[in-house]
Parts: structure tokens; sequence; C-alpha cells
């Protein structure tokens, strides 16, 4: 054991010269030998970064694009929708929202507490607000109050100095000039939401905020909706876009469409309603283009494109004339003697009957056998009347005696060549069927066997008929086109991109005709026309340039048996369904009309007015139209 | 008497001027390091002019604490190592009392100056070994390894409990490479590494932090946590793999620029400088630290005493661990461990503690052996 030889004062204790010159030696060997070991690791670390960055430099410098290259989709603007003369019926209005910004406003509840001293701000506003910003990062904008009026705009400004990180920022959103006129007809957007998420492609939709949630805004989604658009960003960790790279896709505007619709048309006749609840339709007979669909009462499509309100909405669910049930597609309408042309027109065609043949009216009317009743509307009856004189004065006891005649099976089975009991396709989505009475659809329905009775009132539109007014309307076009179907159809012309004129659809190939003899047609037509020159509605047809032909209908609500009959017997408009169907010219028809009000004294009273006052609107351009069509030479 | 010390340190300073005793390879190297390190920086903070100012201003401060050093001679600095020593333990065990940091104790806040005492350590920890062995019988038998061990275990564990593993690994490395180099027998390291190798699997049970354990699991499967632990590894091997054999140019690395990096001005600046200047760069830095090594061992290998050249020979050997386990980890092959890159990454007492170890080297350069002294 070597003694200590350190001196704290002295400090200079050397070792013996040759021990020092052992470490010396010593140490430099091992220096060399440290040194070498520091080169070989060194060498090893080289090799890691040549590892990867010759190596896996592909993979790692794909990884580093994925990082920082953000493909952000750009939402296309939605297609226009006008009317057939061009009147626009949706649009994109630029509007302004408020927007705040987390990041930049601090603290965010205090924020939103001093604007709603300045503007309006609604619980629903701020809720909305909360449950968007969960989806947001801290420095994305997301929305408080949208469509901010040029007040609350002023209001805002003035102040804006008190609120950082609030913005005022625009935006495009859908409208509807024409408001409640058109909402169920052209429908409206609104905000996706989970069942639009489930049925939409998400890589078409991944920058779009609304979609289509009814009428033509939804059956004409995808055209209306174009095609999104992509660009590149450079993002941050924080997925902080900081530029736009090159390379930018731009998104595809939708297509315009242009209804067949006649927006002129559709005022008057939603005018002549005059806010009673019921639905009319103006059909093209030669194409099935629709020129006017009327359901009374309506709403204001533009209260959902930005989610309405739940008060508002509450309001239009409770109200009692159910203004968001769609009538034209959905209504269920007892058709009552709207139907005796078609059973007249079957009598004709299955032989049963031939036009000239009579039957006598007693005003009661009994199946063989039976003791009940069947009544004629007139005490007493009308004495012995032909098919054109039924028609005209709305005889039940023929249309008892023929579909008794007809039985149930060859009366369900002609029927439906009409298209009744049958959604007829339109371009719309969620359209009823109805109830075309039939052995089959009973046994089905109620799991009953057919009685002859109901044989009976089937033949006057009434037992468990229920027709839409669209159906009827379809039907009533068929019988005006002599047989010939078209599905009706709303869209008629396209425009692609913006720029060339509309591309007019092609027509569906034409069929033939259900009516196997066109002169049963002429006599049923001769009766129609003969109701509004002598018959039911002889107080609408007078001094219009065009004979009309046409039909009434007048259903009870009630079952006389029924107490609420009773109750209301009081209020005779209260008593009835009352229905008006008709086309003209009578002859080459070019306009088919339906009319249905839920609540009413009768379809010649009530219903066949507004039919009379759309003919008068449709009318001038009607004939301006065919003056045009001799003077361009066209028959 | 105030006007005496000023002609004094005027005098001292005039000296220092015109006789600076400096190794000027040594010197340039390290200003080139500085220069890159700087030049990094700017990139990597995003052109933030303020932080590559403050970061001058260290190296600025560095280098006067390195020349005043240079200017002490070897033989005061061993007279003074053991208070040294003690002295930066206690500081050390203060601020395990009273210190304050970002989740770990490190700091000691003297009000106008903070600082972290575990830097003192990387100093004073060679310089006591160094001492210590020089007072022994070399090469170190058993007896004098297990002392110079508790000399360095002391200090060690009071950093690692901080806990600071990275500065612990460097003292350890500094004290553990100047038995090395002071000869200890080659079968008596092989039996040191072996047991250590044994008690890795107690140290991982019973010594380790869930966290430290974490580092090591992520850095095995970093894929298995790419959001959390696994994130640096992820992103600091896409940025070092994606720069490339000539690299993405100087203020093109997006790693760094779009904050995918975390810690890209500290702790993973060396990813920065792989992913803007690819394996050319890479290669032309280690190079140059290889070289700062080498130049070190030689001014060891030529001092004039055991002291001097064992307190030399550690000191550049540690340098080596800091580029090591620095590379290492943005390379991800060690844990992540905060080393930071040697006068490259961002931060004070790193650098003015590297910047004053060379000093000492300067000093002991000074005195060489061929060198008159004095």
């Amino acid at each position: 054991m070597k003694r200590l030889r350190w001196t704290s004062r002295r400090g200079h204790a050397h070792k013996p010269i040759g021990e020092a010159r052992v470490e010396a030696a010593t140490f430099a060997r091992r220096a060399l030998a440290g040194f070498a070991l520091i080169t070989l690791c060194l060498i090893g670390l080289g090799l890691r970064f040549a590892y990867l960055q010759v190596r896996e430099h592909a993979r790692l410098s794909a990884r580093s694009d994925a990082n920082r290259i953000l493909t952000r989709p750009l939402a296309p603007a939605r297609g226009l929708i006008y009317d057939r003369n061009g009147v626009l019926l949706a649009e994109n209005v630029a509007a302004f929202r408020l927007e705040v910004t987390a990041e930049q406003a601090g603290d965010v509840q205090d924020t939103v507490r001093r604007l709603a001293e300045v503007l309006p701000v609604s619980d629903e506003d701020i809720s909305r607000y909360n449950t968007l910003r969960k989806r947001k990062r801290s420095y994305e904008g997301v929305p408080l109050r949208l469509k901010l009026s040029e007040e609350e705009i002023a209001r805002f400004s003035v102040n804006r100095w008190a609120f950082p990180g609030v913005d005022v920022v625009p935006y495009l959103t859908r409208a509807y000039p024409l408001g409640a006129e058109f909402a169920h007809t052209v429908g409206y957007v609104g905000r996706i939401d989970e069942n639009d998420l489930a049925r939409l492609d998400a890589n078409q939709y991944a920058a779009t905020t609304h979609v289509g949630k009814t009428g033509i805004e939804r059956s004409y989604e995808q055209r209306l909706h174009g095609q999104v658009g992509y660009e590149k960003v450079e993002v941050n960790a924080d997925h902080r876009p900081l530029r736009v790279l090159p390379g930018r896709v731009a998104p595809v505007p939708g297509d315009t469409l242009y209804l067949s619709i006649d927006a002129r048309l559709q005022e008057a006749a939603e005018a002549a309603f005059q806010g009673r609840a019921g639905a009319a339709v103006a059909i093209d007979p030669r194409n099935g283009e629709l020129l006017a669909m009327v359901s009374v009462p309506s709403f204001d499509p533009n209260l959902f494109v930005n989610g309405i309100s739940s008060a508002d909405y509450r309001t239009l669910l409770d109200a009692p004339d159910k203004p968001l049930l769609n009538r034209l597609l959905r209504g269920t309408y007892t058709p009552g003697s709207t139907i005796k042309p078609f059973v007249g027109l079957a009598g004709l065609e299955l032989g049963l009957r031939r036009p000239e043949d009579t039957v006598l009216s007693t005003g009661e009317f009994f199946i063989p056998g039976q003791s009940r009743a069947y009544r004629d509307d007139v005490r007493g009856g009308f004495g012995r009347v032909d098919l054109v004189q039924a028609i005209a004065r709305s005889v039940n006891t023929y249309f008892y005696s023929v579909s008794l005649d007809m039985g149930i099976d060859r009366f369900s089975a002609y029927l439906s060549r009409f298209g009744f009991g049958q959604a007829t396709g339109v371009d719309l989505i969620g359209e009823g069927s109805g109830v075309l009475p039939s052995r089959e659809w009973k046994r089905a329905r109620f799991n009953q066997p057919w009685y002859p009775g109901e044989t009976v009132i089937a033949g006057i539109g009434q037992g468990y008929w229920i027709v839409t007014p669209l159906q009827l309307a379809n039907a009533v076009a068929t019988l005006a086109a002599r047989g010939v179907p078209h599905t009706p159809h709303l869209l008629r012309a396209v425009q692609d991109d913006g720029t060339s004129a509309p591309r007019l659809l092609p027509l569906a190939p034409e069929q033939a005709s259900v009516i196997d003899h066109p002169a049963n047609w002429q006599a049923v037509q001769r009766g129609m026309v003969e109701v509004l020159q002598a018959g039911t509605a002889r107080a609408v047809g007078g001094d219009f340039p065009y004979p009309i032909a046409g039909k009434t209908g007048t259903a009870e609500r009630y079952s006389r048996t029924d107490e609420t009959w009773t109750s209301i017997s009081a209020s005779p408009i209260e008593r009835h369904q009352v229905l008006f169907e008709c086309f003209t010219p009578a002859d080459n028809p070019r306009i088919a009309i339906i009319v249905a009000l839920e609540a009413g004294r009768s379809g010649a009273s009530d219903a066949a007015p507004i039919a009379r006052h759309m003919l008068d609107v449709w009318l001038p351009g009607d004939q301006q139209r065919q003056r045009e069509a001799l003077a361009g030479g066209h028959p | 008497m105030i006007g005496d010390l000023l002609a004094q340190l005027r005098y001292r300073v005039s000296v220092a001027w015109r006789k600076p005793r400096l190794d000027l390879p040594l010197l340039g190297a390290l200003l080139l390091l500085m220069g890159i390190g700087l030049g990094t920086l700017y990139s990597a903070s995003d052109l933030d002019r303020g932080q590559v100012l403050s970061q001058a201003l260290r190296f600025a401060l560095g280098l006067v604490v390195m020349v005043t050093i240079a200017r002490v001679p070897p033989s005061m600095l061993r007279n003074w190592t053991p208070w040294l020593y003690l002295g930066s333990v206690i500081l050390l065990a203060v601020v395990i009392v009273l210190g304050e940091g970002r989740g770990a104790n490190r700091w000691l806040d003297l009000k106008v100056l903070r600082f972290q005492p575990s830097e003192l350590l990387k100093l004073t920890m060679p310089m006591m070994v160094a001492w210590y062995l020089n007072l022994r019988p070399l090469p170190p038998g058993w007896g004098t390894l297990a002392s110079a061990g508790g000399l360095i275990a002391v200090p060690a564990l009071l950093i690692a409990k901080q806990p600071d593993l990275g500065t612990a690994l460097l003292i350890v490395a500094s004290g553990a490479f100047g038995i090395f180099l002071a000869g200890l027998a080659w079968w008596r390291i092989a039996t040191l590494l072996a047991s250590a190798a044994a008690a890795v699997p107690l140290l991982w049970h019973f010594a380790m932090h869930d966290y430290q354990k974490n580092r090591v699991l992520t850095l095995i499967d970093p894929e298995a946590d790419p959001l959390g632990n696994g994130w640096h590894i992820i992103q600091s091997q896409i940025a070092v793999g994606s720069g490339g054999v000539w690299g993405k140019g100087w203020h093109h690395g997006t790693q760094s620029r779009l904050e995918f990096l975390p810690e890209h001005t500290t702790d993973f600046i060396f990813s920065v400088f792989a992913e803007e200047w690819g394996l050319v760069g890479v290669a032309l830095l280690l190079a140059l630290y290889l070289f700062i090594i080498a130049r070190c061992l030689w001014i060891a290998t030529n001092a004039r005493d055991t002291y001097s050249r064992l307190l030399a020979g550690a000191i550049s050997m540690a340098l080596f661990v800091y580029v090591m386990v620095n590379g290492g980890m943005v390379t991800g092959i060690l844990p992540v461990v905060g080393v930071p890159l040697p006068l490259v990454s961002y931060g004070g007492t790193s650098a003015v503690s590297l910047l004053a170890g060379f000093g000492v080297l300067m000093s002991i350069h000074a005195h060489r052996r061929s060198a008159g002294g004095g």
C-alpha cells in the first residue's frame, strides 16, 4: 500500500519518472484503442444513417410527404333549378355567417355571452356551436350565427374590436326565392346527417355540407351535386394548412335543371286555393310533363336549409292542416265520381254496354236478392240515361249496374290500366300507391272475402278506393291522350356546363294506347264535355275558347253511420272531399288538370273553379304556342 | 487598489490576447462546429433570429469561459479538484431538495442565474477521477476501481434520481473513460461488462422509471404507439431518411419546419441537419466530430502528467458519448435520452460546460510536455 502523495498546499506531487513513463505509455495505448473503438462506433452510426437515407429513403420520403400533404376536397357549386320558362326556383346565394375561432377568441363562452349582447344569439345557436366545435380544431372557425342581416353585420362591425377571433364570413347557401310555393316539388336541401352519410359516396361529398332531402333536390341529387374537386395543401403537425401546392383539380358544378313546371300556372293555382287544404296537378297529356303541382298548405323550405329551429318545426308538425304533408304524393283521397268516366269506359271496352245503352235511374239500386238500397244523388232518380248523360249528370245507378255486371276482378284489372293502385313513377321520392279495390287487395289487407256490394260502391269511386292527386292526374292525362300513357315527370331539360343552351331530355318511347276501341273513348269524352256544357260543372264551363272535358267528384268524408257525421252535419262544407278533373281542348288535349279539396260542398262549386282559373292562366301561353306552331309551318 | 486591479486585469487580458494558449486546429474545428450549429438552428427554429442570437451569445460566453480556463495551469486545476467536486455534489443534493424544472428537478434558480448543477459534474467528475487515479498506482486494481466507482456512483445516482438519465450516463461515461485510460486491465473490463449485463434485468425491475422502460420498449417497436412514445422515433427516422443522400437543402426540411419533429431545435436537431444536408452532410459532421476527438486525444497523449492526461482523455472520449447517444437516438437505435448534440443543439448550459471542457484541454495543451509550461 503506497502512501498518499497529495499535499493540499504544495500540490506538486510527481510520481517517480519511471512510473510516470509507464503510465504515459499505457495511456497512449489506451487512447489509441479508445480512438479505434470510437471510430468504429461512429462508422457504425454513419452506416445507420446510410441505411435510413439510402436503403429506406424512398419509403421514408413517402411518409414525409404523407405527413405534410393533405388533400383537401373542394365542394362543387350546386346546380340551379328553373321552371320551364327560366323562372328561378332554387339558387345559391351569398350570405354571411358569424364564426368564432376558439384559438384566437380565448374564453369562448365569455365571447359568446358578450356577442349575445350585440346580436341575437339563441340557445340553439349556442348548442349547435358547441356541437360543431368538438369536431373542429381550435384554429378553425366554427359558425355561431348563420344568415346575418345587414343590420346585424353593421352592428357587429362597430363592436368588432371587442371580439378577437370572431369574423363575418361569406358563404353560399341554398335559397328558394318562391318559398312555400314549391316546397313540395322542388323540395329542399339540409345539412348532411347520419342517414345521408350511409347512402352518399363519402369521397364525392367530402367537402359538401348540404344534400337534397326532399323533392327534386333529393331525386336529382346526383345531377345537382356535381363533382368534387381537390387541392393539395401543406399542413403542419397540427394539420393547420400553411400553403396550397400546385395540382388543383377544380370541382365540376352540378347541372342546372329546367323543370316542366310553369311557375305562373303554379302560382295561380296556389292562389286559387285561398289556403284551403288540398292539391292540384296539371299535366301535359302529350308527354307527361307536369305543369303545376300544388299542395296546400305548404311551408317555407328556406327554414330547413340550415336547420329549422325546434319551435318552428313543432309549429309545422302540430298544425291541424299538416303543411309538411306532401298531398301530391301521399295525400289519400276518395276519388268518388271522378272515377266514373273510367268505369264507363271499362263497361264499353269489356263489351258490357254500348254507348247508346240506357239504364233506368229510380233513385235506388238494389243488388238482386238483397235489400240494401244504393242511392242516386237525386231522390227519385234521373230516369233513363245513356253513358253521356250518366257521366254528365253523375248518375250513380248507371255505374252501380255496370260495375256489378263487370264484377270486381274485371273492374280492377281494367282500371289498373290507368295506373290506379300503383305509384306513377314520377321523378320524386316518396310516392304513395293508393288503393284500387280488388279481391286480392282485400284478402291481403283484411284477409276477408269480397262482397258484391263492395263492387257496387267501387263503381262510384267509394269504398276502399284511395287515390293520390298525382295518380288521378296521371289517369286523367292517360285518358286525355286517348289512352296513351306517359310517365309523369318534372325534369324537362338539363344544362350540363352552365353556358350551352339547356338540353331537352329525351322522352320515354311512346307506349301503345290502353284503350282498345277509339270509338269508346269518343263516347266517354262526349260525356265529359257534356259535364261542362250542361252537366254538373256547367257553371264553370262557359266562355272558354276550347271545349273542356271534365268530371266532378264529391266524396263523403265520413260514413253516414259514423257519429262524426251527425256531429258536423251543421256545417255541410265540412262533409265532403271534393274533386274535379278535366282536360282541354277536348279533342286534342294539351293540358289535363285535377283539383282535390279536403273539404267543400261539391266538386262543381269548389274544386272546378280552381281548375277553371288554372286553365285561364294557362290559355294565353297555349294560344301563343299554337300561333307560333302555325307560323312555323307545323300543324 | 481598484486601479491596481484594473491594471492587472488589463495586463492579463493583453497577455491572453497576444499569447492565447489555444490549440488552433481544435479552435478552428470548434468554431466550424458552432457555425454549423447556428446555421442548423436558424433553419430548425424556422428562421428565428432571436433564438440564433441568444445561442450565439451563449457560445460567446462559453468561449470566454474557455479562454479563461485555458489560462489556468492544470496544476492549479488539480489542486482545486476535490473542492470543486465536493461543491458540485453538494449543489446537486441541494437541487434535489429545492430545485425546480419541467417535470424533473434539475435546475437551480439563483435568481440571476439558472443552471443545472449536473452540468458542473460533466467537468468535475473527470477531474475528480483523474485526481484520484493520479494518486494511485496504475494500472488500477479492484480496490482503486471500487473507490473510483464510488466517486462516480454518488453523483450519478443523484442525477439519475432527478431523473436525468442522459446526463447521468455522460457523467458515468466520463468517469469510466478515466479509469479505462488509466489502464484498467482488459480482463477486469470484461468482468465489469459481464456483471453489468447481468444487472440489466435487475435494473429493469427495480431501478428504472416506467417512462424510461417505455422509451426502451418504444425503441424496439415504435409503430406500436405511433402517436405517443413512438412519435419521436418515427418522425425523426422519417426526417433522416427523407433527407436521402444529398438532403432537402437548407431550410427545406419539411419535418421540422412543419413541426412534425418534436424538440427539433434541441435534442432532435441532428434529424433536422440530416434531413436538410443528407448523408453527405452527416458524414462530414461525423468526420468533424471524429477530428475533434482525435485532436483532443492527441493533446491528452502529449500532456505533461498523469492527471492532465487522464482528464483530457476522459473529456475527449465523453464527447464521443454525446455524439453516439444523440445520433443513435435520432436514428432509432438507442432509446430517447435527453443528450444534446455537442455545440449544435440549442441550449446554454450544455454549450458553456462543453466549452469549459475544451478550455481545460487548451490549458493542458498549453502546458504539454514539449512546451515550456508555467
